[in-house]
Parts: structure tokens; C-alpha cells; sequence
């Protein structure tokens, strides 16, 4: 007797050698919906937040609609900047990866303005959970590519002292907290620190960031229950980049409802906006940090984005989706869409624009010369060895300091003393 | 006989067993269309279909805990756990569901899950895809741990695992998944085409759960190891030119007690190696039982060599990794001592 499955398995729509097909991703107008009071309590709130979606930028680079945020030139261009040097300081680093300089890499494009919008619209004391895809926060916050570059190649200027994989950067100094391998576990602890600003009467707000792929994660059920329940000034961000590693989002429970359907379920606003669009993704992590700061709440944001290349340098997406898949993405790309839109009120030039790409170039070339100099996982300056045993625990208890004698013992008889 | 790695091995395990029992299903992260990570269930979803090589989200407890319900309601599922760095999220799910079931329901429930996960270090994959968990999971009370080390055991075992109606923690050492490796990497990697375990019936065939394996016979010193420690410690014997009888334990719970006892009452002596850290590791239950029951054949302590008590660094993980030359040096250390 053959059984007759009822399970429903979510199939994506294109398989490799099939045609994109991105007709489950609803097209939205420009400026289509309005942009609520940051009062305004859930109850009040119009669900098209969460089915429409916000856009500022329409197809031909105008910014239209409520939610404009009006930036200056200066702030823009900022913007693209960042954008740019975030795309380049990857695909750098990607070939890094594939010529063996370092063991591993993950890049971003396609989803810079996730992460360069918001860390604009948030205040630098305003402290960042990152997952390992928005690389953009620690650019846009200024932080220096060789410190980025030192992190991926473990050498002796790396922040984390050889202790991480590369890309799982941390900054103090730039309120960023370090990133763990393991999946959503940030979620709940930016839940945390904004509960602790509110305890301390101080302004600031949390923002985390996770994939829709890692929103199955029981991490974003405490978080969400938590940031409602003491109403936390936190910003919860899910990026839906289409994919986890080889499923698509339909596996993370995107297609019934979208992602950002989830907020309501536990009084906590969802909005979601158009993650290649700089200009609506700076407004509206703008107006989830005023409700946080005027007391209203957390807001989930989903960003809808792609991703456009592979998961990782271990990854390889030609075997589960189509190779033209990332050219049909009906949202186009973030930094063109912000470029056009610069170029089309007069405030900058294809010509102005190559300038800045050939610029940036050379400064990420020149970053990872510096870098290198300060070693690479083969080649000396090398960490201080010792360093293997530091910050177990704030004092080293007599058993570390017992086996630190013993790696060095070994070391001393390799070398014939 | 076809020659196989140990990819190939757990594959054609998981094959075979979707073939032969209608009841067995896999669930876990990009296992279905893409055939994991690491390929062991490449092809499996082709051929045995979507309801029966299951993609699932991410979320490991959502992993366990909806494996636990398929098993308590009659299907014999095959968890797969992406990285054992990753388990963690599912551990609520495995001591309190998994381990206890049968025991607080006396018999009348039981889950009779595989959980498959990759485990060890020595891939450069730093602290979120090196570590080995496994001493976490032998301190549990109603769950078996299995870790092979070669793929003609991860087969049969495999096989066994499945069909075994107790929970099983199956780990797969990521680092000899392509190759034996002894603990050296400068040497160019070797095939598991040229080593004897490396030829697999392609058939059924299963292998005891919670029976060693002497991998090497000798006189002067018994060393206990598991997973890719057995190749470390092969090429440590050699190195040092030390008469050591290398016991795999392949079962790490329920252990093989008495092929331990035997070997320790004839060697005198015991070396423990894992590469999961020491402190309350695993390695402490081995030298606890070696005490307790060899004491009067011991003419020297017994010694362990285990990755160091840190999180498994990214730099510096041939100083972390219990090389050939650490095992060698307590190898000479444990004869030097009387």
C-alpha cells in the first residue's frame, strides 16, 4: 500500500535551469502607504505596514510619499559612499578568500542599504546586535577597513585576538556587539539592553539584526515576548534575503504571511519596507527609534532584500536556484536605485560616480596592504601565542596556566632546547 | 568491495534504510534539495521524495522536538544537526523529551531517534563549527553516543543506529569525513580509497552499538580513543615507536567496559585522548573506570590528552588540536613512569 503524504513541503518557485520566477514578491508602488504617528498604539496601526510595503524611491529614482526622509545631498552621498566601499571591501575580501589569504569569507551585496540606512538613522550611542550579513553597520559607523581586514585574516592586530572565524567582527568603541556563529542568539540579548537603558532612564536604543531564515529560531520568540511585555526601546530586524543557506523563505514560514505579520502576534508593531531602498529603510528605522525613545515600544521591521551572491565562500547557489535569478530581483539594486535617484536632481554624475568607485578602490587596496602588514594567518607578525588562553575567564585559573606551560613546552622541544 | 568515504558510507546507510522501512524519514537544515552541507544526503530527497528527506527551518529544538513526535508516532526519523556547534538550541528538547521519554512514561512512549551531527575541529571553522559536545550527551541518562572513525563502521553503525529503538547521538567527525588525518596538516590529505576501512559493502550490514574496536594490538600502554583521535593516535605510536594497543571505542555510551579492562590488565598502563575539552570531560569518565577497575594492574597513572580548556580558537588551532606530538609525549610519559 503506497501512502498518500498531506504534509505541504514548501517548493520554491525556480529550480536551476528553470526561469526566475519572482511572482510571489508583490509589487508595491512607491509612496502607497501612510506613515503613522510614532504614537500611535498597535491597535490603531493599519495592517498595510505589514501587507503593503513601505517605498520611498519609485522605478525612475523619485522620491515619493509620506515617508520621504528628506535627507540633504551630504547625507546621501554619505550614504552612497558607504554603500559603495561596504560592495567593494567585499568583493576584496572574496578574492582574498579564493587566493587563500583567508579562511573564509561572507559578503553582503544586494543588501547594503539594510545595513548603511539604518546605522544612519540611529544615534551613535545607539547600540548595535548584528548578525554576520550587515557589515555595512560597522562601515557606515565609520570603522576603519584595516581593522575589518586584520579581524578575517587573525593576524596580530585583530580585535577578537584570533578567537573567530572571519566576519564575526565586534566594536566596542562603535557600540557594536560581537557576533556569535550561533543563530538568533543576539536577538534576546539587544531585548536585554534596551530593558536595561529603560531601568537606567537613559535614551539610547537597541537594534538587532537577523535573517528570516534564523527567525525559527526560539531566540526570536523570547525576544519578541520579552521587548513586549516590558515594552523595550528595541529595534527588531529581520532581513528576508530570500534564502537561508539552500532554502528558500517559504521554508522559514514566509508564505503565508509575511515576516513582519509576526510583530502583531505579540503586540509589537510590524512594518515592512523595501530593503533596497536606502531612503525607506532610513525612514523607517527612523520612526521605530522614535516610538522606542518616546516610550511607544519595539517595532519588528522586515527588510525585503536578496541575496545576491552565496551564503557563504562554502556555499554554492548554482546548485539550488537559477544562476539569473539575482539580475530578475524586482527591486533592483540599492546603490544604483540611490544613484539614480542623486543623478536625477542634479546632485551627481555618472562621472562623479565612477570617481568614487576608482577612489574607494584604491583606498581598500591600500587598507589591505596595510593589513598585511600586520600579518596574515601564514606569515608573521604573528599573536602572541600566550593570547590562546587569555579571556576564559578574567583571571586565568591555575589549570589554564598549567596547560598554557604545557603548549609552550612542546613548542620549546620542537625547537631543540 | 565499492570504496567509499564516509560521506558516501552515511549516505548509502541513510539509503538503504529509506528503502528498506517505510518509517524512516530525515528532517534537518538544507538536507533535502541541496543534500547538506557536507553532501551525506546528496541524491536522498530525489529518490525517496519530499516527504521523506525533509528540509527544515532553521531551529534545531524545532528539529528535535518535531523528530521526538514523529518517532513517538510510529516513524523511526533521522535528525540531522547541521553542526554539533549548533545542538544547543535542541538540548532542552534531547534531555528533557528525548532521554527521559520511555523512563517517565514506563516504556509506553519512546522515540526512536538518530540524531546525526558533525562534530570536531581541524577545518579552521573557529569556535562555532569545531567544537566536540560529546561528553555533554554521555552524561545524559537514556541516550546512546556513537562516533565513528572510519566508514565502514559510520555505515554499519549508522544502520544499527536507526534501527535501534533507543535515541541515539550519532557524530560524524567532520575532519575524516574525505580522509583519514593524522593530526598533521602540512601533509597533503589522503583518500579514503587507499585505507582498508575504506571499502564498504555497498549492502545492509550492521555493526554492534556498545562494542570497541582494537585497532591495533600491543603490549605496553592501552590508549582509548574515538573519532578522528584514532588516526592521531595510530600515527603517535608510530612517531614515538611506543608498543601501544589503540582501542576506538566507537560506542562513547554505553561503553565497552570490559575490552578495556582486558587490554588495561594486560598493558598496565592507559593514555586517554579526545579532542573535546578536559575539565569534566569525557576522558575523566574513561580514567574513573580504568581506575576503578584495573587499579591493582596499573603501574602508572593514567593520562589524558584532550583540546585545552578554551572555546576552539580560529589562530592557533594546531596548538589547540591534540596533535601527534602531544599524544606521542604522553605516550613516553606514561612508560617513563613507574
Amino acid at each position: 500500500m503506497t501512502r498518500k503524504p498531506r504534509l505541504h513541503i514548501p517548493l520554491p518557485p525556480a529550480r536551476p535551469g528553470a526561469d526566475p520566477d519572482f511572482s510571489y514578491i508583490d509589487i508595491v508602488a512607491a509612496g502607497a502607504i501612510g506613515r503613522p504617528d510614532p504614537h500611535t498604539r498597535i491597535r490603531d496601526l493599519s495592517n498595510d505596514l505589514i501587507y503593503s510595503m513601505v517605498r520611498v524611491l519609485d522605478d525612475d529614482g523619485v522620491a515619493t510619499g509620506p515617508w520621504d526622509p528628506q535627507l540633504d545631498p551630504e547625507q546621501l552621498i554619505f550614504g552612497l559612499r558607504h554603500m559603495i566601499e561596504t560592495r567593494l571591501y567585499d568583493n576584496h575580501m572574496l578574492r582574498m578568500q579564493r587566493q587563500g589569504k583567508i579562511s573564509f569569507y561572507m559578503k553582503s551585496r544586494g543588501e547594503e542599504a539594510v545595513s548603511v540606512a539604518a546605522a544612519m538613522a540611529l544615534k551613535p550611542s545607539d547600540m548595535l546586535f548584528p548578525s554576520y550579513r550587515v557589515q555595512g553597520l560597522q562601515i557606515a559607523r565609520g570603522r576603519n577597513l584595516v581593522d575589518l581586514m586584520c579581524q578575517c585574516l587573525s593576524n596580530s592586530k585583530d580585535m577578537c585576538k584570533g578567537r573567530q572565524m572571519p566576519v564575526m567582527y565586534h566594536w566596542k568603541r562603535g557600540n557594536i556587539f560581537g557576533i556569535s556563529g550561533n543563530l538568533t542568539t543576539q536577538y534576546p540579548n539587544a531585548v536585554g539592553w534596551a530593558m536595561a537603558a529603560a531601568i537606567k532612564g537613559e535614551d539610547d536604543v537597541a537594534a538587532a539584526w537577523i535573517g528570516e531564515g534564523s527567525s525559527a529560531e526560539a531566540d526570536f520568540h523570547h525576544a519578541m515576548t520579552f521587548a513586549s511585555v516590558y515594552r523595550a526601546p528595541v529595534i527588531m530586524n529581520i532581513v528576508n534575503n530570500q534564502y537561508a543557506i539552500s532554502t528558500f523563505q517559504g521554508t522559514a514560514g514566509g508564505e503565508h504571511r509575511p515576516f513582519a505579520a509576526r510583530g502583531p502576534g505579540y503586540g509589537v508593531p510590524g512594518i515592512r519596507v523595501d530593503g533596497n531602498d536606502f531612503l525607506a529603510v532610513y525612514a523607517v528605522t527612523q520612526w521605530a527609534a522614535e516610538r522606542a525613545r518616546l516610550g511607544t515600544g519595539p517595532t519588528l521591521i522586515e527588510l525585503l532584500t536578496y541575496r545576491v551572491d552565496a551564503h557563504s565562500t562554502s556555499d554554492d547557489p548554482s546548485r539550488y536556484r537559477p544562476k539569473n535569478e539575482p539580475e530578475m530581483w524586482p527591486y533592483g539594486d540599492p546603490v544604483e536605485r540611490l544613484k539614480t535617484h542623486l543623478i536625477k536632481f542634479g546632485q551627481w554624475s555618472e562621472s562623479q560616480h565612477a570617481a568614487l568607485i576608482e577612489e574607494t578602490q584604491k583606498q581598500v587596496d591600500a587598507e589591505w596592504r596595510q593589513a598585511l602588514s600586520y600579518g596574515t594567518m601564514s606569515e608573521g607578525p604573528f599573536l602572541d601565542k600566550n593570547e590562546l588562553f587569555e579571556d576564559v575567564y578574567v583571571d586565568m585559573p591555575n589549570h589554564l596556566i598549567l596547560q598554557r606551560e604545557q603548549m609552550l613546552e612542546l613548542d620549546d622541544e620542537r625547537e631543540g632546547h | 568491495m565499492p570504496r567509499m568515504n564516509m560521506v558516501q558510507a552515511i549516505n548509502s546507510a541513510m539509503d538503504i534504510m529509506l528503502t528498506r522501512d517505510q518509517n524512516v524519514v530525515l528532517i534537518g537544515q538544507d538536507i533535502g534539495y541541496f543534500g547538506g552541507v557536507f553532501r551525506c544526503t546528496d541524491g536522498l530527497q530525489r529518490k525517496h521524495g519530499e516527504h521523506r528527506v525533509i528540509d527544515a527551518p532553521i531551529a534545531e529544538g524545532g528539529i528535535v522536538g518535531s523528530a521526538i513526535g514523529m518517532g513517538v508516532n510510529g516513524l523511526r526519523p533521522v535528525a540531522e544537526i547541521q553542526f554539533a556547534d549548533y545542538i544547543y538550541p535542541g538540548v532542552d528538547q534531547i534531555i528533557s523529551q528525548l532521554a527521559r521519554l520511555r523512563y517517565r512514561t514506563a516504556g509506553d512512549f519512546f522515540a526512536p531517534v538518530t540524531i546525526r551531527t558533525p562534530c570536531g575541529g581541524g577545518i579552521r571553522g573557529g569556535q562555532t563549527h569545531s567544537q566536540s559536545p560529546e561528553g555533554i550527551f554521555t552524561h545524559l541518562c537514556g541516550v546512546k553516543v556513537v562516533m565513528p572513525s572510519n566508514p565502514y563502521d559510520a555505515k554499519g553503525l549508522l544502520i544499527a543506529s536507526i534501527e535501534d529503538d533507543d535515541p541515539i547521538i550519532f557524530f560524524e567527525p567532520k575532519r575524516i569525513y574525505n580522509g583519514p588525518f593524522d593530526g598533521d596538516p602540512d601533509k597533503p590529505a589522503t583518500p579514503w580509497s587507499t585505507h582498508p576501512k575504506g571499502e564498504v559493502p555497498s549492502d545492509y550490514y550492521t555493526l554492534p552499538i556498545g562494542r570497541a574496536d582494537i585497532v591495533r594490538a600491543g603490549e605496553d600502554v592501552t590508549v582509548l580513543c574515538y573519532g578522528t583521535m584514532v588516526h592521531v593516535c595510530q600515527a603517535a605510536a608510530d612517531y614515538a615507536e611506543v608498543d601501544a594497543e589503540i582501542i576506538d571505542l566507537r560506542t562513547l555510551s554505553p561503553l565497552d567496559v570490559p575490552a578495556i579492562v582486558q587490554s588495561v590488565e594486560k598493558t598496565g598502563r592507559c593514555v586517554v585522548v579526545h579532542e573535546a575539552t578536559r575539565f569534566s570531560g569525557y576522558g575523566a569518565e574513561l580514567a574513573a573506570t580504568v581506575q576503578e577497575e584495573c587499579f591493582y594492574s596499573l603501574e602508572a597513572p593514567v593520562i589524558r590528552v584532550t583540546g585545552w580548556d578554551t572555546p576552539y580558537p580560529h589562530a592557533f588551532e594546531w596548538d589547540y588540536f591534540p596533535t601527534k606530538r602531544r599524544v606521542a609525549a604522553a605516550l613516553e610519559k606514561v612508560l617513563e613512569m613507574t
